[in-house]
């Protein structure tokens, strides 16, 4: 069953023209995509209209989950620098009205289930950008979302962290299975971490292609060394090329 | 050298210096007391009336710090309310410049009159709150409204309402802005209430302005140097204490 979807939508700018589509997405229950394409090609701008961020021009957005049970990283932490890491996470409960005690509680397992429950006390200017980065996700975790959005969550982080955190939001992707619509522009993140990848073509952005990879989520240790992992990502690669006008 | 001890060092042997070529200049060329006394003759002045001086330095003070304290808490209301209104911000902001760019000298008699002039601490105070205001309204209001857009998504995306996103955002992203505008407005409060002694010019205050007005009138020239110097060093060492408070809060806040 389709948890979002975005059908024929474009989006255009005042002054800069059309931004995206028209363009359709749709994603099932317990389902990762990935979206993929050149800077500036509207990939960002799919993940706010179907976060209700944004509105599109044209074209319809369904989404079935409600406000509550949507979440976004993105690709900063977006933390507030003036409280700990328990208080950020603990923000979108304690928005929705939650008491505090119990929202502090639920944060504290959030925290935990990314690893960090040793540094709900610290400030994020003490937290390094990993450490940050996986409390957003714990922030975005903690109102066990049935659609989770990710907006290049790993864009600022070295090779060794983002390697973690992705194998990381596998394992917690496994506990509760919630829809994930992944943002990036790295080929290879976006074969390790999804089972269908959507490739976009510049501005504005449209499908392009898209590419399915088999094994069950999460990957079994060592994908990253598989043929099938090395075709995939060859297909995208060449797709991404294609798509930008110049041949592979 | 270690680098920190120059830094100390640099502007101490400057000063150093000066003070040197002042005493010299005025023995050399006798210089009469009451047109430019030397360094010493400042120093035995500053010793003998130290007392009084000190005593006037601390109503002075008092009445600067009460004036922040106003000020503060005016400012901080005003750019609240204000922030939370769109029409209400256009509506003040041209008043708030007005009040900013009127030279307080210029106001001062009349506020003088109105306080009563048995009464010129009041005077002394509300003047001071004048020149202190501007700065934390205009610090507050524009840390009101410089939130970073991406918490500002954030909340949206989580449906947060105009209180929660007051409380939880807009306030405490206003901090630093808060406090920078009341180290500006500490030493302008100072200034304000120097100002309002001057042309209050009565002994009521006995504030420092007023001892320097009564030794210039005597030509005390000597301790009019004095009383000037004690309250440089009094407006220094409000603006240390509050850049430091600054600090302390900010370290707080964030953690380092």
């Amino acid at each position: 069953m389709s948890v979002a979807s975005l059908a024929a939508v474009e989006v255009d700018y005042p002054g800069r023209g059309k931004a995206l589509g028209p363009f359709d997405l749709s994603v099932e229950e317990g389902e990762i995509v990935a979206l993929v394409g050149p800077s500036g090609c509207g990939k960002s701008t799919a993940l706010r209209l179907l976060a209700g961020l944004e509105q599109p021009t044209r074209g319809t957005v369904t989404r079935t989950p409600g406000r509550g049970e949507t979440s976004v990283v993105f690709q900063s932490p977006n933390l507030m620098p003036w409280a700990s890491a328990q208080a950020n996470a603990a923000l979108p409960l304690e928005l929705d009205g939650v008491a505090k005690t119990e929202a502090r509680r639920q944060a504290a397992d959030a925290l935990a289930r990314v690893g960090l429950s040793g540094a709900a006390a610290a400030k994020p200017a003490q937290l390094s950008g990993g450490m940050a980065m996986r409390v957003s996700l714990a922030r975005a975790l903690v109102t066990q979302p049935r659609l989770l959005l990710l907006d290049e969550p790993f864009a600022a982080l070295d090779e060794i962290t983002r390697r973690d955190l992705a194998a990381d939001i596998h394992t917690l992707w496994t506990e509760t299975r919630p829809a994930v619509i992944f943002v990036t522009h790295n080929v290879e993140e976006a074969v390790y971490m999804a089972s269908r990848v959507v490739v976009m073509s510049a501005s504005p952005g449209r499908t392009f292609s898209v590419v399915r990879t088999d094994p069950a989520l999460p990957r079994p240790p060592h994908f990253r060394t598989t043929l099938e992992f090395r075709s995939a990502a060859e297909t995208i690669s060449r797709d991404l090329a294609l798509s930008m006008g110049c041949a592979a | 050298m270690n680098r920190a001890i120059i830094d100390v060092a640099a502007p101490l042997v400057l000063i150093a210096v000066l003070v040197a070529g002042w005493e010299a200049a005025c023995r050399i060329m006798a210089i009469p007391g009451y047109f430019l006394p030397p360094p010493s003759e400042i120093a035995r002045a500053a010793v003998a009336g130290a007392p009084v001086l000190f005593e006037s330095a601390w109503n002075t003070l008092f009445m600067a710090l009460k004036a922040l304290v106003v000020a503060s808490v005016l400012a901080c209301g005003v750019a609240l309310v204000v922030a939370l209104n769109q029409t209400l911000e256009k509506a003040v902001q041209p008043l708030a410049v007005a009040l900013q760019v009127t030279p307080v000298i210029a106001i001062a008699p009349q506020v003088v009159i109105w306080a009563g002039l048995d009464h010129p601490e009041r005077a002394i105070v509300t003047l001071a709150v004048i020149v202190a205001f501007f700065p934390i309204f205009s610090g507050a209001l524009t840390g009101l409204k410089a939130t970073d857009p991406d918490l500002e998504r954030l909340f949206d995306l989580y449906g947060a309402t105009r209180w929660q996103r007051l409380w939880r955002l807009r306030i405490p992203s206003s901090v630093p802005f808060v406090l920078e505008g009341h180290k500006v407005a500490g030493g302008l409060a100072v200034i304000g209430a120097v100002v309002a002694e001057f042309v209050a010019g009565s002994g009521g205050a006995q504030g420092l302005a007023w001892r320097i007005l009564e030794s210039s009138n005597r030509l005390q020239t000597a301790r009019t140097f004095a009383a000037v110097i004690v309250l440089a060093i009094m407006g220094a060492l409000l603006h240390a204490a509050l850049r430091h408070a600054e600090r302390a809060i900010l370290k707080r806040l964030r953690g380092r």
